[in-house]
């Protein structure tokens, strides 16, 4: 197995060979001290250049990162608060306006219900005075027409009556006597 | 198969061969072996992977991330958060160095479970890279201690509202327990990686060598598997974990 590969390169026989050695012995291989020198240098080259990659560029750019993040969200949130403040006073003046337009809706409506309402009682009034005026009329012509009848009947009547008395007793009778007679009988 | 070649017995791989360091180039400076190993290649590879990952997953600096953008931060939050809540503002500055720990650890234990063969190598199972950067950090914490409170930080090891007579007591045990936290620090990553890895080349090994009963090792070696990723990622949190409490101490003293 180590053979494979250890034949890279001649010059440091040594310590192939003590690798070999020690592990015929039956020791840890960890423990041969030829192989310290080397990986100690190895890891302080490794590390070194780990430790500097990482604070000088890749832990900088991920703490860059997650602070613009964090940034952004807090922005974000601001924003949103921003925002539903600015909407609750959008909702607060759209119901104050709603109340406002009600109110007004209502005294316009109240307004035209009591103008329209004079109208109609005027109007209702001035008709009233020409319903009662034409009947006032009609009722003097129905007493002028019933004075005239009620006249033509005593014409009539005398006229009527004074043809039959002189039918039954052929005496002419005297208007006046007529009338009286007449008279007599309708106060009765 | 490997009755098949007649050497019955012997034909098990040794379960230890994993942890060899095998030299893919012979280099050497001054004096010092610095061969490009195995364990190097490793490194590198977890520097490379992990770089790559959580630059190109943040390119496009989504402000609603998608599925691996999403993996990137909650990375970073994660470690964040836990060093945060463990060594609190002051500890801020450290952040970056105690990430690059944990995703360190976490990539190489990780890199470590990919089925490889012979290639397969796992950084964390040495006890020398573990102990270095255990001893990395406890030099650290101990260098911000004395320069945060200068020779007051030895108050460390006397906590308060003990009473005088058990601080003979006290003290040698408080200076022990700080002397051999790289100690543990180091060998429980190390023992864990290890420990894990034998385990599955064993029972890869009966696998192989018992034909077709080799299903029963097989099968085994599927908890076995999920058992160990999941040791892997607690291994690399234990890691920063605790240097974050010890760099708490170094930073907040007992007054945090």
């Amino acid at each position: 197995m180590s053979q494979q590969v250890n034949v890279s390169k001649p010059g440091t026989p040594v310590t192939h060979a003590s690798t070999q050695g020690a592990e015929h012995k039956g020791g840890l291989p960890q423990l041969n001290a030829d192989d310290f020198a080397p990986q100690l240098v190895w890891l302080a080259l490794t590390f070194g250049a780990l430790y500097w990659i990482m604070a000088r560029i890749a832990l900088p750019r991920i703490a860059d990162v997650l602070e613009k993040r964090r940034d952004h969200i807090a922005t974000d949130i601001d924003a949103a608060h921003k925002f539903k403040k600015r909407s609750e006073e959008a909702e607060a003046a759209y119901k104050a306006s709603l109340a406002d337009a009600k109110a007004k809706a209502h005294t316009i409506a109240q307004d035209t219900r009591d103008k329209l309402n004079i109208k109609t009682d005027a109007k209702r009034a001035d008709v009233d005075s020409q319903i009662n005026a034409k009947l006032m009329d009609a009722e003097k012509r129905i007493k002028t027409a019933k004075k005239s009848a009620l006249k033509e009947i005593n014409v009539i009547a005398t006229t009527t009556t004074k043809d039959i008395v002189e039918h039954l007793i052929g005496n002419k009778t005297s208007d006046k006597d007529l009338a009286n007679a007449l008279k007599s009988i309708a106060t009765g | 198969m490997a009755t098949a070649q007649g050497n019955d017995g012997a034909m098990m791989p040794n379960p230890m061969n994993q942890f060899e360091i095998q030299r893919y180039i012979n280099w050497e400076i001054g004096g010092v072996d610095v061969s490009f190993t195995n364990s190097s290649l490793f490194m590198v590879l977890a520097v490379v992977v992990t770089s790559a990952f959580l630059i190109i997953t943040m390119r496009g600096h989504q402000m609603v991330p998608g599925r691996l953008q999403s993996i990137s931060e909650l990375l970073y939050e994660f470690v964040r958060n836990m060093v945060r809540d463990s060594t609190g503002p002051k500890g801020e500055k450290y952040f970056p160095f105690i990430f690059s720990l944990f995703i360190f650890v976490l990539v190489i234990n990780m890199l470590g479970m990919l089925p490889l063969g012979h290639y397969s190598f796992t950084p964390t199972s040495q006890i020398i890279v573990t102990f270095a950067l255990a001893a990395l950090v406890f030099v650290g914490v101990t260098l911000i201690g004395f320069w945060k409170h200068g020779i007051g930080y030895l108050k460390l090891f006397a906590p308060s509202g003990v009473p005088w007579y058990m601080l003979p007591i006290i003290i040698p045990i408080e200076i022990i327990s700080y002397l051999t936290r790289p100690i543990s620090l180091s060998v429980r990553l190390f023992a864990n990686m290890m420990v894990g890895h034998t385990l599955l080349k064993v029972l890869g090994g009966f696998a192989g060598a018992l034909g077709v009963a080799g299903i029963g090792p097989l099968l085994l070696m599927i908890p076995f598997t999920g058992l160990e990723i999941l040791v892997a990622f607690l291994q690399a949190f234990v890691f920063a974990v605790l240097t974050s409490i010890y760099l708490n101490d170094a930073l907040n003293m007992h007054d945090h």
